[in-house]
């Protein structure tokens, strides 16, 4: 089945008030494109669900976001991501701040169709105390063992970014690190996995090893070819992070005016296309 | 003895902190860190297993800030699905750094005032809870004041031997706050009711600068001992293999 699709496609589907999954890491091979694309949609009240970087950031300065579900937001290099910074900091998003294994067991849980996996993760710390609606779990065999009873993540939406692709949705990343982004699929209703390129299925095990096929076409609902979509993150082996363009972003923080210079010139844009021809202008 | 700085006296304090520690995972959290740990295995845990900081584990070692050293040999593949595996299984320590500590090790990398809305949001609750249930935690502090050392922290991110006590033994059983490591001293909670103390000062600091700089009561058994010093051997490890470029001394000063 030919999957193809575009940007604007995608987001056209989703609607205000859904509860979003984002893959990647931080600073490190986020669906991009898909994010800006959300920036320019009328979307808004979103649920993030996120180990999160600028795609949190971006998308709470731009008033898309009610609440957020997450471990850490970062930036890597930078690593406090400084637009979550300010949306906790005004309180203009809610906070569901979870350990980062938590954040996983929520996620394959969601995946399992279950709805809970035990964990010893979280038990002593605050992250009880905020989250009022985790509940505790007893083992029913002789140890008797309490646990966080970690509720499944689960997502209308999963947004995932890989290296390479076919057109039937068979993804492949060829970085070190895969991340959690067939868990992000597995938990969601609907899939989309934008990819630097597509290649053809029989070019597939020349670009990669066949462990670094993680996500099959079961996982994919929409492929959207989008090169440099991770931009500014990173997409190695494709790119790295582009430092001064995220250092760019991150200024933009402290500073309204710039906030809004930035977007005017990156964001207010018609499509992806202008986008990164406004980034190859820099 | 060579005159030896700041840097590496903490350099050789969190060496000390994984000795013992055999062949698990290190994770450490920051410069000095990084350089204790790798010193630690070219010295006397040779078993330990590092990461090149993204997900290779390198048989050799490195130096830290990308300075030129032995060609990296890769064993083994930890992408974070594995680290958090490593976790569940209890075969790793981590050195993690820590914005507020409290006497019984509770650490705040959360966030700053009310969690609502807080002051300053920091990094996120990242691993820290699930890691200080399941396996050995260091933390790892370059600026020891009041601020850091509190009497309460404003958020518990990592889980400090009160509050793993109210769990019970079972649940409790994996925890271990192993040491603090600051750039004033070394601390460790080998007190009866597990109280954070004194275990020794660096070389140059006083007892009553330490006492002066934390905001709450350490314990102090009698006349607490300087900080092992580095050895010759070890001198030169630091200056000429693991820190070349001296991102030690970035990190702490004098």
């Amino acid at each position: 089945m030919d999957k193809r699709t575009t940007e604007a496609a995608v987001i056209a589907e989703l609607r205000s008030g859904m509860t979003i999954g984002i893959g990647g890491w931080g600073s490190r091979r986020k669906p991009m494109s898909l994010v800006r694309e959300i920036l320019r949609s009328n979307l808004d009240n979103l649920t993030l669900v996120s180990y999160g970087g600028p795609d949190v950031g971006l998308l709470c300065a731009a008033g898309k976001v009610a609440k957020v579900v997450y471990g850490f937001v970062s930036l890597d290099s930078i690593p406090l991501e400084p637009h979550f910074r300010v949306a906790r900091q005004t309180a203009s998003v809610e906070a569901v701040e979870l350990d980062e294994g938590m954040f996983q067991w929520g996620l394959y849980a969601a995946a399992n169709r279950l709805p809970f996996l035990p964990t010893r993760a979280g038990l002593g710390s605050d992250v009880l105390k905020y989250n009022p609606q985790l509940k505790l779990v007893k083992s029913p065999y002789e140890d008797g063992e309490e646990f966080v009873a970690m509720p499944a993540l689960e997502l209308d939406v999963a947004l995932i970014h890989m290296n390479r692709a076919d057109e039937s949705g068979n993804g492949q990343f060829l970085g070190p690190d895969f991340f959690f982004d067939d868990l992000f699929c597995l938990a969601a209703k609907r899939r989309f996995m934008s990819c630097e390129r597509i290649v053809a299925t029989r070019d597939l095990l020349a670009e990669g090893s066949l462990h670094t096929l993680k996500i099959n076409r079961t996982m994919v609902d929409g492929v959207i070819e989008a090169p440099g979509g991770a931009h500014f993150t990173e997409c190695p082996p494709d790119y790295g992070r582009d430092e001064g363009f995220q250092k760019e972003y991150a200024a933009t923080a402290k500073d309204p005016e710039a906030w809004k210079e930035f977007k005017a010139r990156y964001l207010d844009l018609a499509s992806e296309a202008q986008y990164q021809k406004a980034v190859k202008a820099r | 003895m060579s005159h030896f700085t700041r840097a590496e006296a903490c350099a050789i304090a969190i060496a000390e902190t994984f000795r013992g520690d055999g062949e698990i995972l290190i994770s450490p959290i920051g410069n000095l860190p990084a350089i204790g740990a790798r010193l630690a295995k070219l010295t006397f845990e040779p078993d330990l297993l590092l990461t090149d900081g993204v997900a290779s584990i390198v048989a050799t070692v490195q130096p830290v800030g990308g300075a030129k050293g032995p060609e990296p040999i890769v064993e083994s593949w930890m992408p974070y699905r594995s680290v958090f595996d490593c976790v569940w299984s209890g075969r790793r320590h981590v050195m993690m750094g820590a914005t507020q500590i409290d006497r019984f090790g509770n650490q705040n990398i959360a966030c700053i005032g009310d969690y609502e809305q807080p002051k300053a949001q920091l990094l996120g609750m990242r691993g820290a809870p699930g890691n200080t249930l399941n396996h050995p935690t260091s933390y790892w502090v370059p600026k020891h004041s009041t601020k850091v050392f509190v009497e309460k922290v404003d958020v518990v991110s990592g889980v400090g031997y009160d509050r793993a006590a109210a769990l019970g033994e079972r649940a409790s059983r994996f925890h271990e706050i192993r040491r603090v490591v600051s750039n004033l001293g070394v601390f460790d909670f080998g007190t009866p009711d597990h109280r954070m103390r004194l275990a020794s000062v660096h070389a140059g600091v006083t007892v009553d600068e330490v006492v002066e700089n934390t905001g709450f009561e350490l314990a102090i058994d009698g006349k607490v001992p300087e900080t092992r010093a580095p050895t010759d051997e070890e001198l030169e490890i630091l200056r000429e293999v693991l820190d070349p470029n001296g991102f030690g001394a970035k990190e702490v000063k004098g």
